[in-house]
């Protein structure tokens, strides 16, 4: 037990060693559809055993990234090497790749039985070993009782799990998700996600899922790549996208945040002092910026690293913004407030419901305090 | 406020519309029956005209060239239909595109007997001997565009990630056809297959222009039957037929029916399934 908690607290993370081989490379890669271009010169490394995410809004080139991965898109320009190989030529039918569709794409006019077996068939394997593998995807994914079953006679949930059976059965390099839960409901989204987690884990196979849900990204993810319009925004584990995000687009897509657009005052090596542009409220952050005193910055803070009180913190002349308490918002497990500074703008502070609901104390129009600690806000240059 | 379902109105719209459209093939079937010679009197119920139907060689002969003639011509229409249909369905958007479909629509509203016309002089210009090869390439050419409007319709809403996957799963581009997209869209191309057989079983016009000595269909021998005065053999033939076209009609009701059952059923299994 003990040796298995030491093993699971090993940070694991091949992009971070120097020498480490990536297993999929996408080079340069842009897709033009006549002069709309959905893929804008992407360059990604994504190494084996990795749960690697694509983010981003509809339209931003997620999924024909994915396409082009599994060979139904050609890049217009570009490489795509996947374990060493140059994909350029290789039609997907020749691809030791396997996706799993948005629609599940099941045959209709096979079984599940025969839905699984398809690829298999394809490979010309002797029957005993086909029905061996489809039998133990069937019990992966737990669908015994339905494997005579024809896909319309199934629930959506089931469907899905057929289709992730079916696009690991080849035991491919590498699974491709297109949005593989978003036809699921909420509380069946949040189980299969552990589920995926865990089959993703026994196997060892490297998967690239495309998403516009950042809470599956987060969950599920090694690494999440960011991207909008055709580019990538930023590459990074969930909690880096999350605590240090390298753009006010990141740090408004994932998550809640509030920026402040403010004006660098000095820089110093290890924190930097910024000013707030109309309220002229100072803050200092715990890491130093890369610019020049009197550029303009966004200072971004989340919502629950901040603190709101009714009285005045010791020290008010840094990391302190008074206001106006202008809507609260009753979560359960937190209340959102919103509290409007001097200025009009309003500023959003999450906190933790330790105490009933009926000994709140703040109100509605209450003046209070916002604090936070120099390392909870991040400064961002563009 | 609704018009009663059984008022004095809807009934008589009733009677007298499925009068008109079947008061003359009752009369038909009827004298089919009749013992006497005279078409316009009843002599006692006899089947004498079925027997000597089958002692008829003219009318044997033409009902195995009408087979033979829909068999070949439906089959080789479904073939080529399911082609276009399948090719023009998939091709993306380009300069002409509205062109193309609309010339594959031309033959439907296409007079017969200019279709006719124009397939006997083409035969003539090529001088290919006329008979029942002739009347199969026509009655090919004009089903066809029947059967690819269907399969191009059942195409619109073909889920083509299927064929996506099946590629992705190893199958090659060919095979994906044969093996997920032709069994798929096989509802479609059965009833292409059954709608050209049907038109090129009641084909008179263009029948007449591309045949040849030797190759005569049932309806033009029907006709020229007719020219010569109405036998109770010819009503006797013609009941036949009718009784074949029913059957056919109360088959594909009866398996959509059971189809639509399915469906429904499978519907309840799926809802039940945790």
């Amino acid at each position: 037990m003990a040796e298995a908690s030491s093993q699971a607290r090993k940070v694991w993370a091949p992009w971070n060693e120097p020498g480490a081989k990536p297993f999929v490379r996408i080079e340069g890669v842009t897709k033009k559809f006549g002069s709309f271009v959905a893929v804008d010169n992407i360059s990604l490394d994504i190494y084996e055993r990795e749960f690697y995410s694509l983010l981003g809004p509809s339209g931003c080139g997620k999924t024909t990234l994915l396409r082009m991965l599994a060979g139904f898109e050609m890049p217009s320009t570009g490489r795509i090497i996947i374990d060493g190989e140059d994909m350029s030529t290789v039609p997907p039918h020749k691809r030791p790749v396997n996706m799993m569709f948005q629609s599940y794409a099941l045959f209709p006019h096979m079984t599940v039985e025969q839905n699984i077996a398809f690829g298999l068939k394809q490979d010309h394997l002797p029957k005993a070993d086909i029905a061996e593998r489809v039998e133990r995807m069937i019990n992966l994914v737990q669908l015994n009782k339905f494997a005579k079953r024809k896909p319309e006679q199934l629930s959506g949930g089931q469907k899905q799990r057929v289709a992730l059976a079916r696009s690991l059965a080849k035991k491919p390099k590498i699974l491709l998700l297109d949005e593989p839960l978003g036809a699921l409901d909420k509380k069946l989204r949040e189980e299969t996600q552990f589920e995926l987690m865990n089959i993703q884990e026994k196997l060892g196979v490297t998967f690239i899922i495309v998403t516009h849900d950042q809470e599956e990204a987060m969950t599920v993810s090694s690494r999440i790549a960011v991207m909008n319009h055709g580019c990538v925004e930023q590459v990074a584990t969930p909690s880096e996208i999350y605590e240090y995000p390298n753009s006010r687009l990141v740090a408004q897509f994932i998550g809640d945040v509030n920026i402040m657009e403010s004006r660098i005052a000095e820089v110093l090596p290890d924190r930097a002092r910024l000013n707030v542009v109309g309220i002229d409220a100072p803050v200092q952050t715990g890491r130093s910026v890369n610019a020049a005193p009197g550029e303009i910055a966004w200072v971004a803070i989340r919502p629950e690293k901040m603190v709101v009180s009714l009285t005045p913190p010791a020290d008010t002349s840094v990391n302190c913004l008074s206001g106006v308490v202008w809507d609260i918002g009753y979560l359960g497990k937190l209340s959102v407030f919103h509290v409007r500074l001097e200025d009009k703008s309003i500023v959003t502070v999450a906190q933790t419901n330790r105490k009933r609901e009926t000994e709140r104390t703040i109100t509605w129009e209450d003046k209070v305090y916002v604090t936070w600690s120099p390392d909870a806000a991040v400064v961002l240059l563009a | 406020m609704m018009i009663s379902k059984w008022s004095w109105f809807n009934k008589t719209s009733i009677i007298v519309g499925f009068s008109f459209l079947y008061i003359p093939i009752l009369l038909l079937v009827l004298y089919s029956f009749n013992e006497s010679r005279l078409v316009t009197v009843w002599g006692g119920f006899s089947t004498k005209w079925y027997g000597s139907l089958l002692q008829n060689e003219g009318i044997l002969g033409a009902a195995t060239v009408t087979l033979k003639v829909a068999a070949m011509a439906s089959t080789m229409a479904t073939i080529l239909g399911t082609m276009a249909g399948f090719s023009m369905s998939r091709f993306g958007r380009f300069r002409g595109r509205t062109l193309f479909n609309g010339m594959i629509y031309a033959p439907l509203v296409m007079p017969e007997v200019i279709t006719g016309l124009s397939l006997l002089l083409m035969f003539v210009a090529i001088s290919l001997d006329r008979g029942m090869w002739t009347i199969t390439l026509a009655h090919t050419t004009f089903a066809m565009c029947y059967v690819a409007v269907v399969v191009q319709s059942r195409l619109t809403s073909f889920d083509r990630s299927i064929e996506e996957a099946a590629m992705d799963l190893g199958c090659t581009p060919l095979k994906t056809f044969f093996v997920i997209t032709l069994p798929v869209i096989m509802p479609a191309v059965a009833s292409g297959w059954l709608l050209s057989f049907t038109l090129s079983l009641d084909d008179l016009v263009i029948a007449s222009f591309t045949t040849g000595p030797g190759a005569t269909t049932l309806p033009m021998k029907i006709y020229s039957m007719v020219r010569l005065g109405v036998t109770p053999e010819i009503n006797a033939i013609s009941t036949i037929l009718i009784g074949i076209v029913a059957v056919g009609v109360v088959i594909t009701s009866v398996l959509h029916k059971r189809r639509e059952a399915q469906r429904a059923k499978d519907e309840m299994l799926a809802s039940s399934a945790p």
